[in-house]
């Protein structure tokens, strides 16, 4: 943080007179007249090629399940005619099905690739509550979001805040798999896989009723998940020290300066 | 008790139902169990040669609903069959005795058949003030549940009050009326859910019991297959319309009068397991939805608890307001949304602020002067 202070006092308070250039001058990396300074720009591989397709892949469904699901639980108005000329409903429902599935495969192959996969694949799924600087870490961030810090942290993988975010997500998307098939598995029968593993979903709420009330809740979570994660996205690429929407497209961080913490 | 030495075979004919009355009944009862095409002469044997299995027939709470709807079955009719078929040791609706006899031939039953009659129960038993509001006999109902279920074979809980719990256990249920699961522990219960239960169901199920002798296969939740493995909505005449996209949007809409879908007018079809969308009732003449109404879904658990019966989804009380998840999740989205919103733009003003002065701003993103400065304020 001490070159960080110092490069503020070059800029933020004008950056006059010849001691200023000689401070500079101390700093690492190109640095011009106004103080500006070429980071060596340091690059970590950290989403892996498998990593960046489930998240696009998943994404796509969330929006497809998200949309559909809505429309099964509010269907779009009366079609006229015959009943063998539309299969409306059908289709959405298909397409629910459809996305739900791939979104399930997509998060079991997810979860395996955490075994396989790099350092950072296993972030997700699990959270350091036993670690005291990862606490440190959250609170920190949340001073950042509330105004209260100047400079965020710097974070190979997700901050801790994002981490508790995407841990807390993949339990919603957990809970979302289990309702879904559970809800499926009536009319997939009673002898269907589905229903021999999501049956238990009936043990908890007896009346599907329920579970369908709590599916439709899990996907106003996602929604709102959905909108915080896009908006914290955008503003972290553009104000943290390090990439991220390019991140989850090449896999690589990229961090905006060489400062120490 | 002449059940010893009765067969139900004997107690029919003795009663003047014909051999080709007999026949045709056992016919039609084993085609409505779906038992395949030897059905109809095990169910013959059974009942020519098995003595008939005493039936003690106990209310609680409840508002006799389920013996209406027994009554008026009509495959078998019960009149002819079924009261013959079960020695109905003791029903209080419908026995001619009454009083402290009515009441010895509870004892008697239990002592004479211990461990051999089948408990059958309409309504359920209040817990809450030691079971006092429902005395029966001068006693609490839930006194006398228990112990005439701790001699018998198996338990029949006859609809919605006796499986699940139904109206009054629905919140906030001041009696702590529960399903007589809850207090009979180690007994076989076979749950007949429904407000009432379709009849031929609930004979079906006794007929089930009596040919075989054994319960017949009760699913998760403890219900007959046969009768509970699908949903209205699966055998619904009107499904066409609804995968079609055709509903019903008002009561007295074109599509009402077209007989769309009532999806959209709350049919808890979609969520309910039962048997009206096939053997429907009254003989088979009708169920709701055919004359025009959607599934209340009556026999599934809690189902006054579901909010209205009008809508599709479920109305919950989130922080005291009445609301569905539709109204919850957009208002939730919409805080975080304007929560959003307003963050950036302190954000923005922030940064904008930060860089006012002479000197043009750093460059964006060019380096850690331009990202951290800017937000230093």
């Amino acid at each position: 943080m001490t070159q960080v202070s110092e490069l503020e006092g070059l800029t933020g308070k004008g950056g006059r007179g010849s001691a200023t250039v000689a401070r500079v001058g101390a700093l690492q990396g190109a640095i011009d007249s106004h103080g500006e300074r070429a980071a060596r720009r340091q690059t970590v591989y950290v989403y892996q090629a498998p990593v960046r397709l489930w998240h696009w892949v998943t994404a796509l469904c969330i929006v497809v399940l998200c949309v559909t699901g809505y429309l099964i639980g509010a269907p779009l108005p009366t079609l006229s005619g015959e009943a063998s000329n539309h299969y409306l409903m059908g289709y959405i429902r298909f397409a629910h099905f459809a996305a739900g599935y791939v979104l399930a495969v997509g998060f079991v192959f997810r979860l395996y690739w955490a075994f396989v996969g790099n350092r950072y694949s296993r972030q997700i799924w699990m959270i350091p509550v036993w670690r005291r600087l990862w606490w440190w870490g959250l609170f920190y961030e949340l001073k950042w979001y509330l105004f209260l810090v100047r400079d965020p942290k710097k974070y190979i993988g997700h901050n801790p805040l994002g981490h508790a975010a995407m841990f807390t997500y993949m339990l919603v998307l957990a809970f979302m798999i289990c309702t879904g098939f559970a809800l499926y598995s009536q009319g997939a029968g009673a002898g269907s896989w589905q229903a021999a593993m999501f049956g238990w979903v009936f043990d908890i709420w007896p009346n599907s009723q329920e579970v369908h009330t709590w599916h439709r809740l899990g996907m106003w979570s996602i929604v709102i998940f959905f909108i915080v994660h896009v908006y914290a996205a955008v503003r972290e690429d553009i104000l943290s020290r390090q990439s991220m929407i390019s991140s989850i497209v090449s896999g690589e961080r990229v961090f905006r300066d060489d400062f120490r913490d | 008790m002449r059940a010893h030495t009765e067969t139900f075979y004997e107690v029919i004919r003795r009663q003047g139902i014909s051999r080709r009355s007999f026949v045709k009944f056992c016919s039609l009862t084993a085609a409505s169990l779906g038992l395949g095409s030897t059905g109809a002469a095990n169910l013959a044997q059974a009942l020519e040669t098995k003595p008939r299995i005493p039936v003690i027939w106990m209310h609680g709470l409840e508002c006799t609903c389920c013996t209406e709807s027994f009554i008026r079955s009509a495959h078998p009719l019960a009149k002819d069959v079924i009261l013959s078929m079960i020695s109905l040791d003791y029903d209080d609706t419908i026995m001619a005795a009454a009083g402290h006899q009515a009441e010895a031939i509870l004892q008697e039953t239990r002592q004479k058949h211990k461990g051999g009659y089948i408990l059958a129960v309409e309504g359920n038993p209040p817990l809450n003030e030691d079971g006092m509001f429902c005395i029966d006999g001068g006693r609490p109902f839930v006194e006398r549940l228990k112990e005439m279920a701790s001699d018998s074979l198996a338990v029949v809980a006859w609809g919605s009050c006796a499986s699940w719990g139904c109206v009054q256990a629905a919140k906030p249920n001041p009696t702590q009326a529960v399903p007589i699961d809850k207090v009979i522990r180690d007994k076989p219960i076979i749950k007949v859910p429904g407000c009432p239960p379709i009849a031929e169901v609930m004979t079906g199920v006794i007929s089930y019991v009596l040919m075989f002798g054994t319960l017949p296969e009760l699913d998760r939740q403890g219900r007959p297959k046969m009768f509970y493995s699908q949903r209205i909505h699966d055998k619904c005449y009107r499904r066409p319309h609804f995968d079609a996209g055709q509903f019903v949007e008002a009561w007295d809409d074109e599509g009402a009068r077209k007989g769309y879908c009532l999806y959209k007018m709350g049919c808890k079809g979609p969520t309910t397991y039962n048997a009206c969308s096939t053997t429907r009732w009254n003989g088979g003449v009708s169920f709701p939805i055919q004359s025009g109404h959607g599934c209340i879904g009556c026999s599934e658990d809690g189902f006054w608890d579901q909010g209205s019966f009008y809508d599709r989804l479920t109305t919950i009380n989130a922080f005291g307001v009445e609301a569905n998840a539709d109204q919850v999740g957009l208002a939730a989205a919409g805080v975080v949304g304007a929560g959003i919103a307003i963050h950036a733009g302190v954000t923005a003003v922030r940064r904008l602020t930060s860089k006012a002065g002479p000197e043009k701003p750093p460059g964006n993103g060019n380096g850690a002067t331009g990202a951290s400065n800017s937000t230093a304020g």
